[in-house]
């Protein structure tokens, strides 16, 4: 690393980046080798001697206590005190030093707001800011792109280039091959806890993926057009509240054919998991309907739902998808154990499940030592088929397919997705939702992008990234009076009042951080 | 860059509908107002019923007609569950429940006293207060034990037990020694020497952490009582009978009416519970060690990763816990009682009610222990002039108000997040 550099470290997931940072910033011993600063050998025995040594880190997921303040968070481990022995909080200078570091950098925060309240965009500044009051000179950026927005990534890209002009430098880990191009200095790439090559943000998309994974891939998904039939799928007016009682989704209608993959896009927590789990029957609706191939299916039990010819991979698979201590052999049964040929009236029949087994595993190319190994021994892309080849196994009307490929190797990814679109191509109505874009418009015929629960736009996978970003962080173009069609048409700076919510007129200069109420 | 607009989605507005939480409890308070006026107006008598300021029947009194007050409480009752049903600001909440229960309490009381037999008219409030205090007083320590433990993430259910522990030892070392303070240190130790027992279980071995506490509980219990039956009662003139702390009245603040009595002519025990809530509570919110204790609590993770050490400092709070709640022990032996095997008798589980219904908050779980300090005393006074309420009722209503506010209707609890999970490293 050299002052004032942004390197990137490029990899896949579980390629072995975190473990090397963490390791970096003490959290884990190395057990063997070195770390080097300014030619000194150094020896971190946990995070205050990496942050002694002038190493901040901001995690992938947030180190932040929620019910804190900004500022109580900031100087938590770093307080300054007075009073001597008792150690009163100093909160005054505490507020004092956040904003001369925000103001230094122009990361605006209000040292004063509880951080559960923040967006997420504003949260990362709050760490970055963390990171910059304890006077760090290296910063590692552990997938900081992986909860934003577009345009949120877009700000915090800004952000790293007035850093290095700050003379810091920064680490930043990612697996997205657009934003490495697009500001590195020079770029790391790993591979199975290997450095295997270092290469210039010259290099091509198709250059780095290929150093990444070890052989050339598709970054897109091979299909031929759609060929849409009958509805399957018909949500209307769907109302559903999280756990903690929100609105979560308000208000949804949409409809999915035979033979037709709808994507749904958007930032996470948007209420795409809760619209999934009242599809599935998981959460209550509180209004509107759901039909199945011309069937009202809510209300319904998640048992009769599955039953009814549908076929779920719920988005977190080692607490909703598998039960992680049964062998590989009994989680593809999950479903269907109860039912001929593997269980009749109170016994299950262990030959049926293990000769159907042992083809899955072939079919799906499950990588396991054997059937009866528990299947927490498999890695995530082997977990994550192994849920896949239960879930197509039966006749389907409808597949859901919440973030299928999340922390699944790129091997397994192509994989997962030629099954996907092998089973719209047979008939089946097929519904991915993803907060990874690539995976939307890859696979999609269709892309429905949700936004505070609510579907805000509807558009085909031609649509340019950017448009779809914008769906994303909950800005429409707008349309004024037909003068402006396309949404770098329109005249500037002139935001009349045609939106129906004069107090959030203002705010689209900050998209999806300062509009939050 | 073209012209853009946020449409109206932006507003994901949470419509609670008309029964919101204070119109809920608003609600609750008139049902109960109305109840109170009728049912205790009609069975109050015409007797004046007198709260006097001394411990007897004369001197100076706040007297009022049975009747009259039994009704005119349960209307201030119900005025108030009404103005909350109304909908007032947010705000008005707290002040109006507990204007609410405060009439709903003294309603009650009117009816009380003045259907009391003859010769028995009267309320001494003195006592009550003096009373209040005296009971709630284990509660205080047990509930700041609680404090120091949860809010650095580890339950802690064994307050039982370090009570227990803390009177023994004191009992034990303070008849051997034949010193108080002897007797008050080793009270500390054995509170903490429970805690100890805690802490390595459930922050170096990870064992769940509410099995734990029971389990110590028990064992408190047997290790005592077996001890208590071979040691104290073969030869109580040694081993049980601990000099005791005498009263320190503070001149002046000790002739105030009616808290005179009861905050300053008390024993250390008193004093010293009194100060640590005061202590505790701006160390905890005010000081470094709070801070980070208070992160250990909702976020290990994120404590470490800026070098606070996670183990080391629940360590030390436990610990601390046992200290604290060891002395709350020892305010039974070393200025009560002698030892009795299973003394403390569920106090340490009040406690823990008080923690939660105190919300963590070392004020909160002093205001909650004098709740049901009160509401102790006062099944005491009911007895004594035999009341058709039978005094059980009274003894539910630590637990009754524990469950009411677990369950929402007095504002939101919310422990500390990672209350309970062991912090792994890594």
């Amino acid at each position: 690393m050299e002052p004032g550099e942004i390197h990137a470290l490029l990899g896949e997931n579980g390629a072995g980046k975190s473990t090397l940072m963490n390791v970096l910033y003490g959290l884990y011993q190395p057990d063997e080798g070195e770390i080097l600063v300014d030619g000194q050998p150094l020896k971190l025995k946990g995070p205050s001697d990496a942050i002694a040594a002038g190493i901040g880190m901001v995690h992938q997921h947030f180190m932040l206590v929620p019910v804190f303040t900004v500022a109580e968070n900031i100087m938590l481990g770093a307080e300054q005190v007075k009073g001597g022995i008792a150690g009163f909080l100093d909160r005054r200078r505490a507020r004092r030093e956040v904003a001369e570091v925000s103001e230094r950098y122009n990361l605006r925060v209000d040292p004063d707001a509880v951080i559960e309240d923040l967006p997420v965009g504003i949260q990362q500044r709050v760490e970055i800011v963390k990171a910059l009051t304890r006077d760090v000179d290296l910063l590692i950026l552990d997938e900081p792109t992986a909860v934003l927005t577009p345009q949120e990534t877009e700000e915090l890209l800004t952000v790293m280039r007035s850093l290095k002009a700050a003379g810091k430098s920064i680490v930043f880990i990612t697996h997205k091959l657009g934003e490495v191009k697009a500001i590195a200095d020079r770029i790391t790439v790993i591979r199975r806890g290997k450095t295997v090559g270092t290469a210039s943000p010259d290099a091509s998309r198709d250059e780095l993926a290929a150093l990444m994974v070890g052989r050339n891939v598709r970054l897109t998904v091979d299909k031929k057009p759609a060929a849409p039939g009958k509805p399957i799928l018909e949500v209307a007016g769907l109302v559903v509240d999280d756990d903690r009682q929100i609105r979560a989704v308000d208000g949804i209608d949409l409809t999915v054919r035979a033979g037709e993959v709808l994507g749904v896009a958007g930032v996470q927590g948007n209420g795409q998991t809760e619209l999934i789990e009242a599809i599935m029957g998981l959460r209550p609706a509180l209004a509107g309907t759901v039909t199945l191939d011309g069937q009202a299916v809510h209300g319904w039990s998640t048992k009769k739902v599955l039953r009814a010819g549908v076929g779920y991979v719920p988005e977190d698979r080692s607490v909703d998808g598998l039960v992680k201590e049964f062998s590989v052999a009994e989680n593809l049964v999950l479903d269907i154990y109860d039912r001929p040929p593997f269980g009749s009236g109170l016994s299950l029949k262990p030959d049926a499940i293990a000769k159907s087994a042992k083809e899955r595993i072939e079919q799906f190319d499950v990588r396991t030592s054997s059937a009866d190994a528990p299947v927490s021994t498999l890695s995530g892309g082997n977990q994550q088929k192994v849920i896949v080849a239960r879930e197509l196994s039966r006749p389907l009307k409808l597949f859901i397919a919440a973030q299928p490929t999340r922390g699944v190797d790129v091997g397994s990814i192509e994989f997962i997705h030629s099954r996907v679109i092998r089973e719209r191509d047979i008939g089946t109505a097929v519904m991915v939702v993803s907060s990874e874009l690539d995976e939307v418009i890859g696979l999609a015929d269709r892309i429905a992008v949700m936004y505070r629960g609510r579907i805000i736009g509807i558009v085909g996978p031609d649509t340019p990234r950017e448009e779809i970003g914008l769906l994303m962080a909950g800005i429409t173009p707008e349309q004024t009076g037909g003068a402006a069609p396309g949404p770098d048409a329109g005249p500037t700076g002139t935001t009349t009042g045609t939106t129906s919510d004069p107090g959030s007129a203002a705010a689209p200069e900050g998209p999806g951080s300062e509009d939050e109420a | 860059m073209s012209t853009m607009a946020v449409p109206d989605v932006a507003v994901a507005t949470v419509d609670e509908g008309f029964w919101t939480r204070n119109r809920k409890v608003g609600a609750i308070l008139l049902a109960l107002g109305v109840l109170s006026a009728v049912l205790f107006g009609a069975l109050a008598t015409d007797q004046q019923a007198r709260f006097t300021l001394s411990e007897t029947e004369g001197g100076a009194a706040l007297e009022i007609n049975g009747t009259i007050g039994a009704v005119g409480f349960g209307i201030i009752t119900a005025a108030a569950g009404a103005a909350l049903l109304a909908g007032v600001p947010k705000r008005w909440f707290t002040p109006l429940l507990g204007v609410g229960v405060v009439g709903f309490v003294l309603s009650f009381l009117c009816w009380q006293v003045s259907a009391a037999p003859a010769g028995q008219n009267f309320m001494p409030l003195v006592n009550v207060v003096r009373g209040t205090f005296i009971l709630a007083l284990p509660l205080i320590f047990g509930a700041l034990a609680g404090v120091l433990c949860e809010r650095s993430g580890v339950v802690n259910v064994a307050i039982e037990g370090q009570l227990l522990m803390g009177a023994f030892s004191g009992a034990l070392f303070g008849s051997i020694s034949g010193n108080v303070w002897v007797g008050l240190v080793a009270a500390a130790l054995g509170g903490a020497l429970i805690s100890l027992l805690l802490a390595v279980f459930a922050i170096r071995y990870l064992v769940d952490q509410v099995v734990m506490g029971i389990v110590l509980n028990l064992l408190a219990v047997g290790v005592t009582g077996f001890l208590y039956e071979r040691l104290m009662q073969t030869n109580a003139e040694r081993y049980n009978s601990a000099p005791r702390f005498g009263t320190w009245e503070i001149p002046l603040l000790k002739d105030i009416p009616l808290l005179g009595p009861a905050l300053f002519r008390g024993n250390i025990f008193l004093y010293l519970g009194l100060l640590l809530v005061l202590v505790i509570h701006i160390a905890l919110f005010r000081t470094r060690w709070g801070l980070r204790t208070r992160s250990v609590g909702e976020h290990p993770t994120a404590a470490d990763t800026l070098g606070v050490k996670v183990l080391g400092l629940r360590y030390r709070n436990v610990l601390l816990a046992g200290v604290v709640a060891g002395i709350g022990g020892a305010s039974y032996t070393l200025a009560l009682y002698s030892f009795t095997k299973n003394m403390i008798g569920g106090k340490g589980f009040i406690a823990l009610a008080a923690l939660i219904f105190g919300r963590w908050s070392p004020t909160g779980a002093l205001l909650a222990a004098l709740f049901f300090g009160f509401a102790d005393q006062l099944g005491t006074y009911l007895g004594a002039i035999n009341s058709i309420i039978p005094s059980q009722f009274l003894a539910m209503l630590p637990y009754l108000a524990t469950i009411l506010a677990v369950a929402g209707l007095v504002g939101r609890v919310r422990a500390p997040a990672a209350d309970g999970k062991p912090y792994i490293k890594g």
